[in-house]
This record gives structure tokens, sequence and C-alpha cells, in this order.
């Protein structure tokens, strides 16, 4: 659905974009991970045809950008950045501008895209209010169902769960996951690693410019080879597992060794309680510091 | 895309709001006229201002003259300046170009809902002043036409149709939409080189002033003949008898020039222009 190869994005001499070759696949959950100021907007930017490249190519939905962008964006839906609306107009009149001002099937059926796309999104009781009125995730959602109003096939979303309380977070996950299930690939970007590891099926992580890491999550969570094993007698399980103890912490120990199995059959022969073994594996949050370099908003001194 | 555009030009409150000030200014003044009865000597204050004391049908001209040479271009230059730069603050830019609506298209949608709204607005002064004139001034309906005032023509007794009268003022609001045009280029193309739309309507008008002063300043005869302004109230000839086309012709020229120069520019930067705000 997306390929870039080399993609790089120069400001001057800041380099916003460097090299970087994203592969998402027909029907992805994809997770773009990087903090803030890692390039992420600036790279969804690049794939919609709004920033130009340095360097590089780009190919969405089989088509280079931004040569051809104009052929593919119809079948785009795309929050970048926040949302956006004329403040003094009512949602439903926003999205019937938006609708209107594009190609596509033109006034017939508008009312009812613009209804079903505000309903998707949880706004079906909007009234006449301005967008000027709006909460900051009421915006967001707007945005939303400007993004879906044309029934994309590759949605775009930068930070789409931005101003949303806990509930309206998980109310917009579940909307995705329903549009991915539909068929629909979803590129997600955010800046929070929960949001990532809750939704998508693979990731790749920005970091100052670079794709450091590009893979399915389910592989970033891979065993480490060792087992976490609880007991409320930590001593007797330490003294007893002697010199394969990588850390003790509290009622819990890091074990070398994935043979759960034999593990708890050696405790509790030797009569230590234990009240949960279990593999460890990788957290999304270990892949994401050991890939990275530094948070790119720290500003130290030379010395 | 030209129809979305007229229809945010026309759904926001501040269309209206600047219409009627534009139309407030002749009425203003055709009020103080009318109590006090003093007219400005000739070749002094606005034109046709001394003769719509006799003919109130004239003061729509009148109205023109007052409006055209500031209120008129800075509300333009306000509106241009918006439009792309406005659009790029309020975050809409994005989407619209994400619709997808081709660069060059929002561009030429822009400036169409630019000279709809002169011509709204250049309407909406005619109409009101029109009316102000006529209740304030009564009209000469006389069967023998309309008398052109002696400070225009500077041959008195020169007498046209109502029909010809007609004639002019549309002729004039042709002439006032392409020097308005040539304004809104100069707005447009600032509002594509910055994301403030404040600043485009500065730049605008920074240089109108300008031009507006070295008119006025005979150091700078050798440019005059080039300065975006310098043929602004040219439509005046229009109401000479015989027309005298030769500024006219001039200013609509020199206002096609920077026009196609202006344009041409706004596009280029346009269309290269990385869209990251």
């Amino acid at each position: 659905m997306i390929t870039t190869r080399d993609l790089t994005k120069r400001y001057g001499r800041t380099v916003a974009v460097d090299g970087v070759d994203l592969d998402v696949r027909e029907g992805d959950r994809y997770g773009l991970l990087g903090p803030n100021g890692s390039g992420k907007t600036t790279l969804v930017r690049m794939l919609l045809g709004l920033v130009f490249a340095t360097r590089g190519e780009i190919e969405v939905l089989g088509r280079p950008v931004p040569r051809r962008v104009h052929e593919v964006l119809p079948s785009i839906g795309a929050l970048v950045e926040g949302p956006g609306a004329y403040p003094h107009l009512s949602g439903r009149t926003n999205l019937e501008l938006f609708d209107a001002s594009g190609p596509g099937p033109g006034r017939r059926g508008r009312r009812h895209r613009v209804g079903e796309a505000l309903e998707r999104v949880g706004l079906a009781g909007i009234d006449r209010r301005p967008v000027r009125a709006y909460s900051l995730g009421m915006k967001q959602r707007l945005g939303l169902a400007g993004a879906l109003l044309r029934r994309p096939r590759l949605l775009i979303l930068d930070e789409p769960t931005n101003g949303l309380d806990p509930r309206g977070i998980r109310e917009v996950r579940d909307l995705l996951g329903e549009l991915n299930a539909e068929g629909t690939t979803v590129l997600l970007s955010s800046h929070l690693l929960a949001e990532i590891d809750a939704f998508c099926t693979r990731v790749g992580v920005m970091d100052r410019g670079r794709l450091v890491v590009q893979d399915e999550l389910a592989r970033m969570h891979e065993p480490t080879g060792r087992t976490l094993i609880s007991t409320p007698t930590p001593e007797r399980a330490a003294a007893l597992l002697d010199g394969r103890v990588e850390r003790r912490d509290g009622e819990s120990l890091i074990v070398r060794g994935a043979d759960s199995g034999a593990l708890t059959a050696e405790l509790v022969a030797a009569g230590v309680t234990v009240t949960a073994v279990v593999p460890e594996r990788r957290t999304l949050e270990q892949v994401v510091l050991e890939a990275t370099t530094g948070s790119a908003d720290r500003m130290e001194g030379d010395r | 895309m030209i129809r979305v555009e007229l229809a945010k030009l026309f759904r926001r409150p501040r269309t209206y709001v600047i219409a009627a000030l534009l139309c407030a200014l002749p009425f203003i003044v055709a009020v103080f006229l009318a109590t006090t009865e003093i007219p400005p000597p000739p070749g002094q204050g606005g034109a046709f201002l001394s003769a719509v004391l006799s003919n109130g049908a004239l003061y729509p001209a009148a109205a023109m003259a007052l409006v055209l040479p500031v209120f008129l271009p800075v509300s333009v230059a306000v509106l241009a300046g918006d439009a792309v730069a406005g659009e790029a603050a309020a975050g809409t830019l994005r989407y619209l170009l994400i619709r997808p609506v081709g660069r060059t298209r929002l561009l030429v949608a822009k400036l169409i809902s630019l000279v709809a709204f002169v011509l709204f607005a250049i309407g909406a002064v005619l109409v009101t002043s029109y009316v102000t004139g006529v209740t304030l001034f009564g009209a000469e309906t006389s069967s023998a036409g309309i008398a052109l005032p002696p400070d225009v023509t500077s041959l008195s007794g020169v007498t046209i149709s109502p029909a010809g009268l007609a004639l002019r003022l549309v002729a004039t609001v042709a002439y006032i939409v392409v020097s308005m045009v040539g304004v809104a280029a100069i707005a447009l193309f600032l509002s594509t080189v910055t994301d403030s739309a404040l600043g485009a309507a500065m730049g605008a008008l920074a240089v109108l002033v300008t031009s507006q002063v070295l008119v006025t300043l005979d150091a700078a005869a050798a440019v005059r003949p080039y300065l975006p302004t310098r043929y602004w109230l040219a439509w005046v000839d229009f109401f000479r008898e015989p027309v005298l086309w030769r500024d006219i012709e001039r200013g609509a020229a020199i206002q096609l020039v920077y026009l196609v120069v202006l344009l041409g520019a706004a596009w280029a930067n346009f269309v290269t222009k990385d869209v990251a705000d």
C-alpha cells in the first residue's frame, strides 16, 4: 500500500526525515511510533503530497507520489496534525463543504454520506452550533469523520486520539478495528506507546528522522529466554536456583531459562510455593528504548 | 470548487460587515452634503460630489469615487491576503489539498471568489448610494436626460440618457473590478508566501500606499505610468463626452500585466510549496 525508498526531507540544515524505507502492506494496522519531533508528521505529509521530499521515492496504492498523488488521494482518508475546520460554520456544514470541494459523486447522496460519517464517529447528534464552540475531542471526532467521508481504502491518521478522554480513545480504537476488519488499511502515527501496542499489528519506530525499527508487533514481543517467577518466599527460591537468578525484585525473580514448565516442577519438588511462572517477553517499550538514542526534546549542553 | 468558495464567501458574516462598511461611507458623506448643502469647491473633494447636489442620480458615481482610493482596496487586500494564509492558519488548507483539490484550481477559485466579492460590494454600494442620492438630493427626471457634471466633463450642458448613464456605470464597474483584481493578485501572491493573513494584507497595502505616494511625486515621474494605482481613477473618463479612452486602456493594460505576473508568481510559489503548517 505504501512503500518509500530512502525518503529524505531536509529543512535547511536540519534533516527532518532521513533515509526512511517505510513498508505498509494491504490490510495492515501499521503503527508509526516516535516522540514529537521525530519526523512522523513530515513523513505523513510527504505521503500525502503536501510536503515535497528532498530525496527518495514514494509509492502509495501503486502510484508514484507526488507525481500522481491526485489519482490516489480520493481513496485515502487522512487526519494530519489535528483537525481543521471553519470555526464559524457547523460541523455538518464543514463536512458538506469538504465533500463538495473535491471530485466524486457530487451533490447526490451528500447529506447521507455526511450523516453516516458523523454517526460512525459518534457525532450523530450534533446541532447547528459552530465548530468554534466544540471541545477538542469533538473537533477530533469531526476530523475523523472527514477522513471517513469517502469510505477510503487507506486511512492515514496522525495522532488521532489527541484530546479524547479514555472512553473516546477506546471508541476510536474500536472504530478503527471495525474499519480494518472491513478491509481498510490503517496507518496510525502516535507518540503514545500504549496506543500503538493496543491496536497495531505492525510497528515502525522513528527516532530523529530515521526509521530505526520496522517489524510485526508479535515479533517484537518475542520471549527473552528468561522466566519471571513470583513466590512468597523469594529467599528459598533464590537459594534453590542459585546462579540462574538474574534479578530479584521483592517477591519476584527473573531467572535465566525459557522452560517455565521445568522451572515450576523444580521449585514445587523442592517445596517452594509459586504463585506465577511466566516466560518473560520483551515489551514494546524495551524495543523502543533499545532502538532510540535519546529524547528528541532534550537539549543538553556540550559538557 | 468555485461553488464551494462562493459558499464560503457568502456564508461568512465578515463579507456582509465589509460591504456594509463600504456602503456606510458614501451614506455618511451624503448626509453631511444634504444637511449643509455646501458643495466641495470645483477641482477639490471627490469627483461628482458637487454635481450630486443638483442631481442625486449621479450619486452612485460619486460613491465609487469615495470608496475606490482607500476603502475598497483595503477590503480586497484583507480578503485576498486571507485567501490562502487564512486556510493555512485554520488548518483547512491541508485538508482541501488532500481532498484532493488541485493547487492551481484552488488559486483560481480563490481569485474568482474575490472577483465575486468585489462585484457584490460594488453592487451594494451602487444600490445603496443610488437610493441615498435620490432620496436626499432628488433626481432630475427630465426627459432631456442627465446633465454630466461640468467639473468632470469640463463642458457644461452635455446630457446623456439614463440608459447611457447605466451603460457608463456598468463600464465603470468593470474597470474597477479589473483594478481590484490587480490588488487581489498582489495580496494573493503574498498570501501564498506567508502563513500570516495579516502579513499578506499588510504587504499588499504597503505596495499600494507606496504606489499612491509615488504617483504624486514628481521625482518619480519616470516610473509613474507603471504604478499599479496610477490609473485607478481613470474610470471617471467614462463620464466624459466623448469617452476619453487613453487612460482607461492604459490602466486596464497595466492591471492585466500585474495580474498575469503576480498570479504566475503566486502559482509558481504555491504549487511547489511545502504545506507544513
